[in-house]
């Protein structure tokens, strides 16, 4: 019997695990079917934009010029090895278009809003504020969580693409401040090698990490415990997972479109 | 009317109602005292649909509530939380005609704003907290906030869960008051969860002693202080001693 209590806690995580993703899968199904049916909040949406969308722009755009600035300077000490100091300029552009731009703006927004989201709501939660919405004839998820879905989903391609062109031109920055390139070369470079499913690719992605990082926000708020404690282990619960399933989605979405 | 008939509710292991069985006749005020953990909440929340009970009927005028139109049902009731579950991010008036600026209640926001002022009027707050937040408020101004909008839509039914909770007794004294006013002028069907008896006294019409998950004694108010039910007389009273049991 003690030799098979190991195998018993595996198998309850497992199963903890599975409907848990049960759980979350029919969440997203229910706040899915009702973005298209009213009634519609439209301020809501305005506000959750603005939360999302525009008060991140700082901190994505921080992030993307650090990251420009240091792809730069590997990729140079790298291509050194086999003298392609040349490619510096194709690879910052491709690497922060597919990759970096949305994998990076994706966390970052999943550390600002997913906790944001989780805090706002499961503090509503624990002051009845959601059984407040119910008795008046509002449904909680539709209200709260819709329309920081679809802001979020909207929002996080427009943060990629800023995040993409700041990191860009944090790799031109370094590239003709420290490496010694030569400025027009540098930026044809960089249009000559960057194609337009590179971009897209990449808001696609943004697109895709928008939606989860609010839908865990929501979701976790939902579900918050009670008192300060329920809310913080809500609030951890929520970056967590918005964290790991940007990274999941990174590979199967990079998996599609192209391998 | 409110008719409970043999309701259940176990969380977990712990059955908190079982078999409650309340009748609340249109146009009175209830008030359900008891312990803490009795299923007070629980009983009102499973009223509003809020918490699906395991088992037994809850009919409002002869139609069970977890059948029909949701929307509709719910515009029948207001109801003022024990917190006040004010929403921080809207304005006070805004928190006040929120049933009024959206759903089938809708109307032109200059219209709602202006219902409004006059319930937060009612209540005895004047129009320039109307575009305050509600964390600049004092406890006792949020409640009245919070009653405001209980009261905002006209509806035939109010519940108040824990009113006087966290208020000094002269502000306790005056939302018992405004209870009281406002349900005999509005002639709705109240219902109220307390501990306070100076809240009792005020409000109610009826009163429902719950214990051990059953409606232990109801009756009108007058006769409350001359039951000889030894459950209700040790609560009232807010004696030590006595059959329900109290953790030292």
């Amino acid at each position: 019997m003690i030799l098979l209590s190991p195998v018993a806690g595996l198998g309850r995580m497992v199963l903890g695990l599975l409907s848990n993703l049960g759980r979350v899968a029919i969440y997203a199904a229910q706040v899915v079917s009702h973005i298209f049916r009213p009634p519609f909040y439209p301020r809501e949406f305005l506000h959750a934009l603005m939360q999302i969308g525009w008060f991140s722009l700082p901190v994505v755009g921080m992030t993307a010029l650090f990251t420009g600035g240091a792809l730069a300077l590997q990729i140079y000490a790298g291509g050194q090895r086999f003298s392609a100091e040349a490619v510096v300029p194709a690879i910052v552009a491709i690497g922060m278009a597919r990759e970096l731009g949305p994998v990076l703006g994706g966390l970052m927004v999943a550390a600002r809003v997913a906790s944001s989201i989780a805090a706002e709501i499961g503090t509503m939660k624990v002051t009845e504020q959601i059984d407040a919405l119910v008795t008046l004839s509002t449904n909680p998820l539709k209200y709260l969580a819709v329309p920081r879905v679809v802001a979020a989903t909207l929002a996080v391609p427009v943060l990629v693409a800023v995040g993409d062109s700041i990191g860009i031109m944090g790799g031109w920055l370094v590239g003709v401040q420290r490496l010694d390139f030569n400025s027009a070369a540098y930026i044809k470079n960089t249009v000559d090698f960057l194609e337009m499913w590179d971009i897209t690719s990449g808001l696609l992605k943004g697109a895709a990490f928008g939606f989860l990082v609010a839908l865990m926000g929501c979701y976790h708020g939902m579900n918050s415990g009670r008192g300060a404690q329920g809310v913080g282990r809500a609030t951890k619960s929520a970056v967590v997972s918005a964290s790991v399933l940007i990274f999941a989605a990174n590979y199967l979405l990079t998996e599609l479109f192209f391998s | 009317m409110i008719e409970l008939r043999g309701v259940h509710k176990t969380f977990g292991s712990n059955a908190v109602l079982r078999g409650v069985d309340l009748t609340i006749a249109k146009g009175t005020s209830m008030v359900i005292i008891g312990g803490s953990g009795t299923g007070k909440s629980v009983t009102l929340k499973c009223i509003l649909g809020l918490i699906k009970p395991d088992g037994g009927t809850i009919t409002l005028d002869g139609q069970d509530v977890t059948r029909g139109d949701r929307d509709a049902f719910l515009a029948r009731f207001g109801m003022l939380f024990q917190g006040g579950a004010l929403f921080d991010s809207l304005r006070i008036w805004e928190n006040v005609a929120f049933r009024l600026l959206r759903g089938s209640l809708a109307r032109p926001k200059a219209e709602a704003r202006e219902i409004a002022i006059e319930k937060l009027r009612r209540v005895g707050l004047g129009p320039q907290v109307a575009d305050l937040f509600p964390a600049e408020l004092s406890g006792g101004m949020q409640k009245r906030v919070s009653l405001a909008r209980a009261i905002a839509a006209n509806p035939e039914i109010i519940f108040f869960d824990e009113p006087t909770t966290g208020l000094d007794p002269i502000m306790s004294g005056v939302i018992n008051d405004l209870i009281r006013e406002i349900v005999v002028e509005m002639g709705a069907t109240a219902m109220t969860i307390t501990h306070d008896m100076s809240s009792v006294r005020a409000i109610a019409d009826h009163v429902a002693m719950l214990h051990g998950g059953k409606v232990r004694w109801t009756g009108p108010v007058s006769e409350m202080d001359a039951t000889p039910d030894p459950y209700v007389q040790q609560f009232i009273h807010g004696r030590a001693e006595g059959p329900i049991e109290s953790l030292r």
